[in-house]
């Protein structure tokens, strides 16, 4: 295959740069739902777990 | 009550797994289905074209395509946020603002790793696209550097939904003046327009798209939750401020 | 439309009678126009064939850095004491204080440009071919200059980090009008075989355009 260093070049920072800007995200996320009550994270309230 | 301990939830677990599965899938096509781009010279004989690089565009055009997606996500929930004042709009501005940020440093990255064995140059001034993009990337930084300056997101809100429309609205002028600009160099001949494109080229690039596009909304669909969450919790620090002044005040009297 | 044109003009006049009495422009954002061309000049060797053939690029960059330094300058006598506030609350109608305070700021970019104008004769030993085409994009250029910078200035206003801010909000922004002026003095300054009336119809456009989205944004963010 030709140009491989350039072919692993771009798709690996692509890829590197998506995956840690995720997890950042994710662990923000984690960090913020801990401090912030359920209700308010409408995402995760099924109609069943409403008001409770 | 179950008590939520990230910003997933079922919807964006299926969407993450699905993207997750969808780029491997294209990787593999990307690199050991699809084949290179060899042209032979109609007279010579010669071999030509851009090779194995041209694997570099099943990642490249699909998220500039994002980009350009993204943005027009963030020009929309910014006029939302201008007509409806509600901080759900704000936040899917912010989240779309920030994602397209990204991905826009990706295409400028990935587009000149491609530029270099192809157009022999990092960086080709003579290309509208190429500038435009650039011009775009630095004016979305700075959208993102406005957001970042107010302590406050309900204050950062509207000069931020502003910010985003001028910026939107700027950008077929630079197209435009990039265009006539560049008019006095020669003018480089698009070159996935003359690439051979087969059905199993388009279908990767399709795919490339897709999966783009999955990774693109599962990335905003959480950026939006943490804005979301920030925002609930620097309500919350203004009201536990104004209780506890309340409380004091009570003490005193 | 009577009373609008008259707030316009006390707003200007507020604003370049500050700048007359601290003499701003005349004592630092002159002397750093200067320091520019100056540096240019020696940073591209003093060598007097690339001088002249970039001098339009040269002027238009030095006017846009010039420009931050007014903009800054004209939003920071109205953050002492909250002044756009009281300014906002005075029954002045929005639109006035914007096109005032951007009448002002152009009128001290025009006072810098011929300056500068000078300068780029003087240093580069610029020719000046067609005289009429530098005055109207000259002027044109610093009015869609203004106007944008007007309210990146307003939006920005109230932020300690606004100086830094500003530049990197409203030059790629810019990109157009900076574009267009500069080959329009190419031609003439006659540096350049292009038609520099186009350029300038480019110009007059764009001035147009961004002071309507300016009046705009305004118009957004100081409704409540």
């Amino acid at each position: 295959m030709t140009h491989l260093g350039y072919l692993i070049a771009g798709w690996g920072l692509s890829s590197l740069v998506i995956s840690i800007y995720a997890v950042r995200l994710l662990k923000r996320g984690a960090r913020l739902s801990a401090r912030v009550p359920a209700q308010n994270a409408r995402w995760m309230s099924s109609p069943k777990q409403d008001g409770g | 009550m179950t008590v939520p301990i990230t910003t997933a939830s079922k919807g964006s677990k299926i969407l993450g797994i699905t993207s997750i599965i969808g780029f491997a899938v294209l990787i593999l096509l990307a690199f050991f289905v699809t084949d290179p781009d060899i042209r032979f010279h109609p007279e010579t004989g010669e071999e030509f074209g851009q090779f194995d690089a041209v694997r570099l565009l099943y990642l490249h055009v699909p998220m500039a395509i994002v980009t350009y997606l993204a943005f027009v996500i963030c020009a929309i929930a910014s006029a939302g946020y201008l007509i409806k004042r509600t901080f759900w709009w704000d936040s899917m501005a912010h989240a779309a603002g920030e994602v397209g940020t990204l991905t826009c440093a990706l295409v400028l990255i990935t587009g000149s790793i491609w530029g270099r064995p192809v157009w022999n140059t990092w960086w080709e001034w003579g290309d509208v696209r190429l500038m435009s993009t650039l011009i775009l990337f630095l004016l979305f930084l700075g959208y993102l550097a406005l957001r970042g300056a107010f302590v406050s997101p309900q204050r950062a809100a509207r000069p931020a939904a502003i910010v985003a429309l001028i910026a939107v609205l700027d950008i077929p002028l630079i197209n435009r003046s990039v265009e006539w600009w560049e008019n006095r160099t020669l003018h480089q001949k698009s070159t996935l327009s003359e690439l051979k494109i087969e059905d199993l080229t388009l279908f990767t690039l399709m795919l490339g798209i897709l999966v783009s596009v999955l990774v693109m909304s599962w990335l905003i669909l959480h950026r939006f939750r943490v804005a979301w969450l920030e925002h609930m919790e620097f309500e919350q620090g203004v009201k536990s401020a104004i209780e506890e002044r309340r409380h004091i005040d009570n003490k005193e009297q | 439309m009577k009373r609008l044109f008259a707030d316009i003009g006390l707003i200007t006049s507020k604003d370049l009678k500050i700048e007359l009495r601290s003499r701003v422009l005349t004592n630092q954002v002159a002397p750093f126009a200067l320091m520019i061309l100056v540096l240019f000049g020696i940073a591209l060797d003093a060598d007097q064939q690339s001088l002249r053939n970039f001098a339009s690029g040269l002027f238009w960059i030095s006017v846009l850095l010039c420009a931050l330094m007014a903009i800054s300058r004209s939003m920071t006598i109205e953050r002492d004491d909250e002044a756009l506030v009281g300014l906002n609350l005075s029954g002045v109608d929005p639109i006035a204080i914007f096109l005032g305070k951007t009448c002002a700021i152009a009128i001290q970019l025009l006072v810098l440009e011929i300056f500068l104008g000078v300068g780029i004769i003087l240093l580069y030993r610029s020719e000046v071919e067609d005289l009429w085409l530098l005055v109207a994009t000259g002027l044109f250029a610093c009015i869609a200059v203004s106007a944008l910078g007007t309210i990146f200035g307003f939006l920005a206003s109230g932020l300690g980090v606004r100086e830094t801010l500003l530049p990197i909000l409203l030059l790629p922004l810019l990109l157009p009008v900076l574009i267009g002026a500069t080959r329009a003095f190419d031609d003439a300054l006659g540096v350049a075989a292009i038609n520099g009336w186009n350029w300038f119809a480019f110009v007059a456009g764009l001035t147009v355009l961004l002071t309507g989205v300016g009046a705009g944004a305004n118009y957004l963010l100081a409704e409540n």
